[in-house]
């Protein structure tokens, strides 16, 4: 705290050593940023706790309940198509907490001020943007896909002595690995609906208006050629289609269609945020 | 260098900085004075491109801020603002600022160590005072070793011996030939820190000039002087052409003299020495002899007191601003 260590540390020369920063630099900041507050891991916590919970909730029950009062549509169901009683409620809910996270991380640096402190150290804002993303995407990737083989591991085990499944069965690898994608790019949608909104609050409601209220309000559309098409496309509806191995809705769009759909809004709304972040001020 | 030319920004109806022209020297530090809402932060946050201005460019070294290379080994920035989140360390927020820019890690210890925060580094910012606050602020200001640094009321919070401590600080920067503008609204504190002023009111220029200057334009070195015998000395004060007022009350400055009675004297347009001299030979008793340093605020008021906005209560600005802390920025 004085003048002399001031002058001894200054002039240490250490800032002038390595080399220029780069867009691996740049992630790195960003995965420390990720990892160093405590709703990341609260949010991944629940989110692993939800949804591999959730699938071991719900196949339980149906094994539990076999042949029970009013199981016979569920018995049907999971002999016809198992993974949906695997992934359905689970991949459901579990997205909820990875929209919270993906908005958190981008609103948080508004609502703390660390959003001037990033601008200053990388004042070119797709470049800064573009690392956070590709972060929370590997970060994403890498812990979703691990879950949701867990989840299937677990669902199939407790399901095996009514319903065989596995992953050699027709679709089942495609809807496993599709559920793992879905979370991450569903998780990306709610980050650029976090950096469009800036508000934790209104981010989040927006972002579980589409993933949960969409879907309800899509049901009481007339069911016409129209709105079936309108439904189909919309972010929530066309990616899930990628972890279903029988898709339940319009059938429209394939699996990968459904998914690129969601895709494309993403990136859509991804470049808007881009766009937006450097035009607005900070 | 920072270069400011024609900068202007609007918010609304309200221009926060109205056509800023003027240029911050290396090697010397630059105080950037203004009354609240003059348009400070803004300006800096202009410079710093946080902000997009309506008209004009700022530079830094003939760059705007934007177009520098990990600009935080060109510029180091403290914003008045708080701009760390609460649930992270003040090590890992300096930490990732560094790796931003490829600094190595030992570059962040070492700013630890520098502003005295290394025993709560692993602590939660939120929990942080004020002072520490801006000593984190200033760490991270630091951390690439820049040739320019922008304080933004940098002794906010602070206590005295923190505020000896950033004066200290910017002095040395200066004196390693590094770019240093610092606002302050402490004008006293300006006229032992800052070399330069740059003083603004309503977004304007009012003044680009050395401190000294800015001191003796305003309204003059005065003396404050007390004496048995005021009558005698105000005589002799006024053959030589100063002037002398009584002033009404010598008590109520909370000074040490108060319990002195002698009426008090505030001489202009003469310098302490010569009323000494004139005091001696007349054989005039004199109990103090105080040249008045605090004149900058003398100064300060008076080139600002055309911008500030007394006798109009009715303006918006006064109604949206009650806090008196609020600064330039309109946000």
């Amino acid at each position: 705290m004085t003048t002399t260590t001031a002058a001894g540390q200054l002039e240490s020369g250490a800032a002038r050593s390595g080399g220029r920063a780069g867009f691996g630099h740049l992630m790195l900041a960003e995965w420390t940023k990720i990892r160093s507050v405590q709703s990341t891991a609260w949010t991944l916590v629940l989110f692993v706790i939800i949804t591999i919970g959730l699938t071991a909730l719900f196949t339980w029950i149906t094994i539990a309940n076999w042949n029970g009062l009013h199981a016979a549509a569920r018995d049907a169901r999971a002999l016809s198509d198992p993974t949906s009683i695997i992934f359905g409620p689970s991949i459901y809910l579990g997205q909820l907490t990875i929209c919270v996270l993906g908005v958190l991380l981008i609103t948080t640096e508004y609502s703390t001020g660390v959003i001037r402190a990033s601008i200053l150290a990388v004042p070119k804002r797709f470049p800064m943007l573009g690392a956070k993303i590709a972060v929370f995407a590997v970060l994403m990737t890498v812990l979703a896909e691990i879950v949701v083989f867990g989840s299937f591991f677990i669902g199939s085990a407790i399901l095996h002595s009514r319903v065989s499944v596995s992953l050699s069965d027709t679709g089942v690898l495609r809807s496993t690995v599709g559920a793992g994608l879905y979370l991450t790019v569903f998780g990306l949608f709610a980050m650029a609906i976090g950096a469009l909104v800036r508000h934790t609050a209104g981010a989040i409601s927006i972002a579980i208006g589409v993933a949960f209220v969409l879907p309800i309000l899509a049901g009481l559309l007339p069911d016409t050629s129209f709105f079936n098409h309108l439904v189909a496309y919309l972010p929530q509806q066309a990616g899930s289609v990628v972890y279903q191995v029988h898709p339940t809705g319009t059938q429209l769009l394939s699996a990968w269609e459904g998914f690129g759909v969601l895709c494309i809004w993403t990136v859509l709304l991804l470049a808007i945020a881009t766009y937006l972040l450097d035009r607005r001020d900070a | 260098m920072i270069e400011a030319r024609d900068l202007s920004k609007r918010f609304g109806d309200t221009l926060a900085v109205d056509h800023l022209s003027f240029t911050v020297q290396p090697g010397r530090v630059t105080g950037f004075l203004g009354p609240n809402g003059a348009g400070k932060s803004t300006t800096m946050r202009l410079i710093l491109g946080l902000d997009h201005p309506t008209s004009g460019a700022a530079t830094i070294n003939g760059k705007p801020y934007a177009q520098i290379t990990s600009p935080l080994r060109t510029v180091g920035a403290l914003l008045e603002a708080k701009s760390v989140h609460t649930g992270r360390s003040a090590r890992n927020h300096l930490l990732f600022l560094a790796q931003t820019q490829g600094l190595p890690t030992s570059r962040v210890d070492a700013m630890l160590d520098l502003v005295g925060l290394r025993d709560v580094a692993r602590k939660r910012a939120g929990a942080f005072s004020l002072g520490m606050g801006q000593r984190l602020g200033v760490a991270a200001a630091l951390l690439g070793d820049p040739q320019v640094l922008l304080l933004d009321e940098p002794v906010n919070g602070l206590d005295p011996e923190g505020v000896l401590w950033i004066r200290n600080l910017m002095k040395h920067l200066a004196s390693q030939g590094k770019t240093v503008l610092v606002s302050s609204h402490l004008m006293n504190e300006m006229a032992v820190t800052a070399d330069h002023l740059i003083v603004i009111g309503r977004g304007k220029l009012l003044a680009d000039a050395a401190t000294a200057d800015v001191i003796a334009r305003g309204s003059g070195q005065s003396v404050r002087v007390r004496t048995p015998a005021p009558g005698r000395l105000t005589e002799l004060i006024t053959a030589e052409g100063g002037k002398a007022v009584l002033a009404d009350a010598p008590a109520g400055t909370g000074d040490s003299a108060a319990a002195d009675d002698a009426p008090v004297l505030t001489v202009t347009g003469m310098p302490a020495a010569r009323i000494g001299e004139l005091a001696a030979s007349a054989s005039v008793v004199l109990h103090e002899l105080t040249p008045q340093l605090a004149s900058l605020e003398d100064a300060f008021l008076e080139l600002t007191s055309d911008s500030l906005e007394f006798g109009h209560l009715d303006s918006a600005q006064f109604d949206s601003q009650p806090a008196p802390a609020a600064d330039g920025s309109v946000r």
